[in-house]
C-alpha cells in the first residue's frame, strides 16, 4: 500500500474488517513521487483537501512536535521578558550586536513570539483534525461486533491446539461463557468464536488528545483572565487590595478585579542556618504574621504566610515572595524641623543582603531657611565587615552587624515635573554630591541610634533602628482548576492508551476423533502486548476446565519461545496474515 | 531541628563501602562477559567445523547451519556472574544504607539537591536491574533471558554516577531551604527519581538494541558481527519492547512529574507555570519523549528512527540534570552546588 502516513491500528482495522459494506474507498491523495500529478493544476478545493490531509497527518504532527520542543529552548539560553526583565535589560547591555536582532525575533518573548504560537496552533489544528474522524471510527467500532475469524489460525503469532473429549458445539458454548468472563466481547460464528476487547485502548488515546485541547484553552484563558500584583509591606504597615507597587493584568482583568482586601504586617520572623559551618547563612524559614480583612467590614483573621504556605483572599492567592530590611532613618533639617523619619525598604542584591536603598527628601530648609532638596543614597549591611580589598560587605544574612553606609546629594530631585519615579533609584542628573571640607565626598557611616551632622548646615541623619519588610505577591489565575483536571485526564488517557491491551481471541472446534473435537485458540493484539501469551495459555486452560478436560501443559502448537521470529523491527511488508508484528 | 552529623557520617562511610562493592561486582562481570565470549567463539569453531565437514560430505546449506548455529543460546555455568551478582546485591544494600542513614541524620526525604537526587536515583537504578534478575531468574534462565548479561553495564554506570556526584556535587547533610519545605518536595521529587531512573533502564535498553540491530545488519550482509557476547542477550525486537515498555512507563511518571510539579509552583510561587528555565526542560523532555512515542505509530519512523529520538530524550534528561541545574538562572535554584 502507498499509504505512508497511517498507524499500525489501520492496517489492522483494514485486514479484519467485519465482513460487511466496504467503507467508501478514501479520494487518492497524489503522491510525492508522482511529479505528473503534481504538475497537473490542482483544482483549489482538491488542493485544499491535499493541505488538509497533509497537515492531519501523522507525520506532520510529528515534525510539528519535534519543532515544539525545539522551539521551547531560546526560552531557556535567553533572559524572558516575562520572568526577568532586568536581565533582558543587562543582555542587551551586554550583547549591543546581538541583542536588537534577539528582540526583532522576539527571542526575549518565546512563548508569546509569534513563532512559538504559529507552531502550537497548527499543531493543535492538526491534532483536532486527526483525532475528530477516529473518533467517529472508534465511536462505530465500539458498537461493531468481533472481526470474522481468519482461515488459518496456525499463522497467526500466538496459538494453541489441543484435542478435546467435548463435541465442537459444547466447546464452543464453553469458550464463548470463558471469553465472556474474561471481558472479551464474544460472537459465534460458524464453527468458531470470535472475541475482542481493550476498545477503550483507543478510548484513552482519544481522552489524551482531546483533553490536551481542553489544557490549551485553559491555559489560555489562565493568561488572558489572570492578574498579579506586588506590594512590599513594612512591619506595622498595611496594604490594601487595590495598591500596588506593580501590577500586571490579562486582557479582561485589571485592579478593579482585586478584591478590596487589607493586610497588616505585625511580624516578619526569618532564620538563617548559624550553626552548621558549611551551610551558614542558608535561610530556614520565613514567615510573615499578618492580619487579614477580607473586606471593608468583614471580621480580622490572623494567619501566618510563609514560603509554600500561601493565604487565600476568595480566589485571590497572596503568597510571600520576599523580605529585606528596612532602616528607621531620621533626617532633620537645617532648619531643626524632622523632615523624614520611618522605615525605608533597602532591597537585598546578595544571598548575605547586602542591600541598597534611597531616602529621598525633598521639602527642607537649610540653615538660612531657603528651601533645598536631599538624597541619601547607600547601602545596608545586616552583618558588616570588609571583603578582601577593605570594602563594607555583609557577611550573614541575619542582624548582626547592622550598619548603614550612604552619600548625600543635594539639588533638584525632580519630584516636581510630575513622571513618576521608582523610589529604590536615585536620578543623580541635575543634583551633586555633598562634599566635606577635604572636597570628599561625605561618608556617612552608621550604627543604630548614630546620628551624624550634614556639612553646609543642610541638618542631621539619624539611624534609629531596623525593620523588616515582606514583599507579597498577590495573584489571581482563572482556569487553572480545569488546567488540572484536563491534566489529570490526560494523564488518565495515556495511562489507558499505553498499558490496556487490545487483544482478539478466536478459539475453532473442528470435529476431532471419537466424538471429541481439536481445538485451535489463538490470539492477536495491537501495538505492544507482553501479556497475548498468557492470555491465549490461559483461554485454553479455562476451556479445558470448563468441559472438564484434565490440564495439561499445552500441547502441538508452538509454544511463545518458538513462534515464527518477528520480523525486524521496522518492515511493513509482511504477508496479508500476519499484520501486527509487535505483540 | 538540628543535623544528626553523626549518622550522616555513617551514610558517608556505607556510601564507600557500596562504591567498592560496585566495583568488584563490576570486575566480577566483566570477567564473566570474556568468559562467555571465549566459549562463543570455541562454539562458533565447533559448528564451522561442523559445517566444513557437512560441506565435505556434499551436503548443501553450509551458511545457514552456521547462522542457526550463532543464534543458538549458550548454556553455561557462570560462576563469575553469581559472584558479580552477589557482589552486586550487598552495593546495593549498603547503598540503600546510605541513603535511608542520610534521610535520618536530616530528618527528611534523601533527595534536597542533586547529590542527594543522584544517590537516591542510582539506587533506583540498581534495585530496578535486581528485580529485572530475579524475575528472569524465575521465568527460567537461557534462550537469552538471563538478565545477568546486563551487570557490567549496570554496575559501572552506577558507579560512575555515584562517583560523580561525591565528586563534584557534595554537600554536606543539611535541613532545607524553605522553599523546598513542603510535602510536595516527596511526591514531585520522587516521581522525578523514579523517571529518570527507568529511563536510563530504557535508555540502556534502547543502546543495546541498536548495537544488535547493527550486528543483524552486518550478519545479514555476510560478516562477522563484532561483539560475540551480544549474542547471549536478546535479539533487537525483543529489546526495543522492553525499552518501550520502560519508556513508557517513565513517560506517564514524566507527565505526573510535570504536573505535580505545576501544582507545587503554584503554591510555592503563587503561579503554576512560569516558563523558568527547569521548567522548559521538562516541558521539552516531555515532547520529545512523546516524539518518540508518536513516531513509533508513525509509518517509517518506527525502529531506528523512533529508538534515536528515545536517545534524544534522554540526552535531554542528561542535559536538564547536569546542565540546566548548574548553569541557567531560574527559580529552581537548588542544585546546592
Ligand atoms: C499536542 C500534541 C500531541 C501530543 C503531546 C501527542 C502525544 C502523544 C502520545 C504521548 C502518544 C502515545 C500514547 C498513546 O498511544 O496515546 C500519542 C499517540 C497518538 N497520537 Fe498524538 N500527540 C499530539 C498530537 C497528535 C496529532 C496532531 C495527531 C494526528 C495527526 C496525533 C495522533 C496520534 C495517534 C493516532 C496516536 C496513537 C498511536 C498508536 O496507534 O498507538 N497526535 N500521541
Amino acid at each position: 500500500m502507498a499509504r505512508t502516513d497511517e498507524t499500525h491500528l489501520d492496517d489492522l482495522r483494514d485486514e479484519y474488517r467485519d465482513a460487511g459494506p466496504q467503507a467508501p474507498a478514501r479520494p487518492r491523495r497524489p503522491r510525492r513521487r508522482g511529479d505528473a500529478e503534481l504538475a497537473a493544476p490542482l483544482a483549489p478545493l482538491e488542493f485544499a483537501r491535499y493541505c488538509w490531509r497533509q497537515l492531519t497527518s501523522m507525520r506532520t504532527a510529528l515534525f510539528l512536535l519535534m519543532l515544539l520542543a525545539v522551539a521551547a529552548v531560546p526560552g531557556s539560553t535567553f533572559p524572558q521578558q516575562n520572568n526577568d526583565p532586568a536581565g533582558v535589560a543587562q543582555w542587551v547591555v551586554d550583547h549591543p550586536t546581538a541583542g536588537p536582532w534577539v528582540e526583532r525575533l522576539q527571542g526575549f518573548h518565546v512563548y508569546s513570539s509569534v513563532w512559538f504560537s504559529a507552531i502550537y496552533l497548527l499543531l493543535f489544528i492538526s491534532l483536532v483534525g486527526c483525532v475528530l474522524p477516529r473518533a467517529g471510527v472508534h465511536l462505530k467500532a465500539l458498537r461493531s461486533r468481533p472481526p470474522r475469524t481468519p482461515a488459518r489460525l496456525e499463522r497467526l503469532p500466538e496459538h494453541r491446539e489441543a484435542e478435546l473429549a467435548a463435541a465442537p458445539g459444547q466447546v464452543l458454548e464453553a469458550a464463548r461463557a470463558v471469553l465472556a468472563g474474561r471481558r472479551f466481547r464474544t460472537q459465534a460464528r460458524d464453527g468458531s468464536v470470535a472475541a475482542e476487547k481493550g476498545h477503550h485502548r483507543e478510548s484513552g488515546n482519544l481522552l489524551f488528545h482531546l483533553s490536551l485541547v481542553g489544557l490549551l484553552v485553559a491555559v489560555a484563558s489562565s493568561s488572558l483572565f489572570s492578574y498579579s500584583g506586588q506590594r512590599l509591606v513594612t512591619v506595622g504597615g498595611t496594604m490594601v487590595g487595590t495598591t500596588f507597587d506593580s501590577f500586571s493584568g490579562g486582557v479582561g482583568t485589571d485592579q478593579s478585579d482585586v478584591p478590596p482586601f487589607t493586610l497588616s504586617l505585625d511580624a516578619m520572623d526569618v532564620s538563617f542556618e548559624a550553626q552548621q559551618t558549611t551551610q551558614i547563612g542558608e535561610p530556614r524559614s520565613f514567615a510573615a504574621d499578618v492580619t487579614l480583612t477580607d473586606e471593608p467590614g468583614a471580621a480580622p483573621r490572623r494567619e501566618t504566610i510563609r514560603v509554600n504556605h500561601p493565604a487565600k483572599v476568595g480566589h485571590t492567592q497572596v503568597s510571600l515572595s520576599g523580605n529585606g530590611y528596612a532602616p528607621v532613618i531620621v533626617v532633620r533639617d537645617g532648619a531643626g524641623n524632622v523632615v523624614q523619619d520611618g522605615p525605608t525598604p533597602f532591597l537585598p542584591q546578595t544571598a548575605n543582603y547586602d542591600s541598597t536603598g534611597v531616602v529621598k527628601v525633598p521639602d527642607a530648609l537649610d540653615a538660612g531657611g531657603a528651601p533645598v532638596q536631599l538624597a541619601l543614597q547607600g547601602v545596608f549591611l545586616p552583618s558588616a565587615t570588609t571583603d578582601a580589598s577593605g570594602a563594607p560587605v555583609s557577611g550573614f544574612p541575619d542582624l548582626a552587624n547592622p550598619v548603614l553606609v550612604m552619600q548625600v546629594w543635594t539639588g533638584d530631585l525632580g519630584l516636581d515635573d510630575g513622571v513618576a519615579q521608582n523610589v529604590y533609584t536615585l536620578e543623580t542628573e541635575g543634583m551633586r554630591q555633598v562634599l566635606d571640607d577635604q572636597g570628599r565626598p561625605v561618608p556617612l557611616q552608621l550604627a543604630p541610634g548614630q546620628t551624624v551632622q550634614l556639612p553646609d548646615g543642610l541638618g542631621s541623619v539619624t539611624f534609629e533602628r531596623v525593620e523588616r519588610f515582606a514583599s507579597f505577591d498577590v495573584r489571581s489565575t482563572p482556569g487553572q482548576s480545569a488546567a488540572l483536571v484536563f491534566a489529570l485526564l490526560a494523564t488518565a488517557g495515556l495511562v489507558m492508551s499505553l498499558f490496556l491491551p487490545r487483544r482478539r481471541v478466536w478459539v475453532k472446534a473442528l470435529p476431532g476423533a471419537a466424538g471429541g473435537s481439536r481445538v485451535q485458540v489463538a490470539g492477536l493484539a495491537r501495538g505492544n502486548d507482553a501479556g497475548l501469551a498468557d492470555e491465549v495459555d490461559g483461554v485454553l486452560a479455562r476451556l479445558r476446565a470448563a468441559v472438564g478436560e484434565p490440564q495439561r501443559a499445552p500441547e502441538p502448537g508452538p509454544g511463545p519461545g518458538e513462534s515464527p521470529p518477528p520480523p525486524p523491527v521496522g518492515d511493513h511488508e509482511q504477508p496479508v496474515h500476519a499484520p501486527e508484528e509487535r505483540p | 531541628m538540628t543535623v544528626d552529623e553523626n549518622v550522616a557520617g555513617i551514610s558517608n562511610v556505607l556510601l564507600y563501602g557500596a562504591m567498592s562493592a560496585y566495583l568488584f561486582s563490576f570486575i566480577a562481570y566483566a570477567g564473566d562477559l570474556a568468559d562467555g565470549a571465549k566459549e562463543i567463539r570455541a562454539r562458533d569453531a565447533r559448528a564451522a567445523e561442523r559445517a566444513a565437514s557437512t560441506a565435505a560430505l556434499g551436503g548443501g546449506g553450509a551458511g545457514t547451519a552456521t547462522t542457526t548455529a550463532l543464534r543458538e543460546p549458550l548454556v553455561r555455568r557462570r560462576r563469575a556472574a553469581a559472584v558479580g551478582t552477589s557482589l552486586f546485591a550487598v552495593a546495593a544494600l549498603l547503598h540503600l544504607g546510605s541513603v535511608v542513614t542520610r534521610g535520618i541524620s536530616v530528618h527528611r526525604v534523601p533527595w534536597g539537591n542533586m547529590f542527594e537526587f543522584a544517590l537516591t536515583g542510582s539506587l533506583v537504578v540498581a534495585v530496578g536491574y535486581l528485580v529485572a534478575v530475579a524475575r528472569a531468574q524465575r521465568a527460567g534462565l537461557g534462550g537469552g533471558r538471563d538478565a545477568r548479561y546486563l551487570g557490567t553495564f549496570v554496575a559501572g554506570p552506577v558507579l560512575a554516577t555515584l562517583g560523580i556526584a561525591l565528586r563534584s556535587f557534595y554537600v554536606e547533610a543539611a535541613q532545607l531551604v524553605p522553599a523546598l519545605d513542603s510535602y510536595w518536595l516527596i511526591i514531585h521529587v520522587f516521581v522525578a527519581i523514579l523517571a529518570t531512573a527507568l529511563s536510563t533502564l530504557g535508555f540502556s535498553a534502547t543502546v543495546l538494541q541498536l548495537v544488535q540491530e547493527k550486528r543483524d545488519r552486518v550478519a545479514a550482509a555476510g560478516e562477522r558481527a563484532g561483539g560475540v557476547f551480544m549474542d547471549a542477550l536478546p535479539g533487537s525486537a525483543e529489546l526495543e519492547r522492553t525499552a518501550f515498555r520502560l519508556n513508557a512507563v517513565a513517560f506517564v511518571m514524566w507527565t505526573f512529574t510535570l504536573i505535580a510539579g505545576a501544582v507545587w509552583a503554584q503554591v510555592a510561587w503563587n503561579r503554576y507555570w512560569n516558563w523558568d528555565s527547569k521548567e522548559v526542560w521538562t516541558f521539552v523532555i516531555w515532547v520529545v519523549y512523546a516524539c518518540y512515542l508518536h513516531a513509533r505509530a508513525t509509518r517509517g519512523w518506527d525502529g531506528k528512527r523512533a529508538a534515536w529520538l528515545s536517545v534524544l530524550a534522554f540526552a535531554c534528561m542528561l542535559f536538564n540534570y547536569l546542565v540546566v541545574n548548574i548553569f541557567f538562572p531560574g527559580l529552581h535554584s537548588y542544585a546546592g552546588v
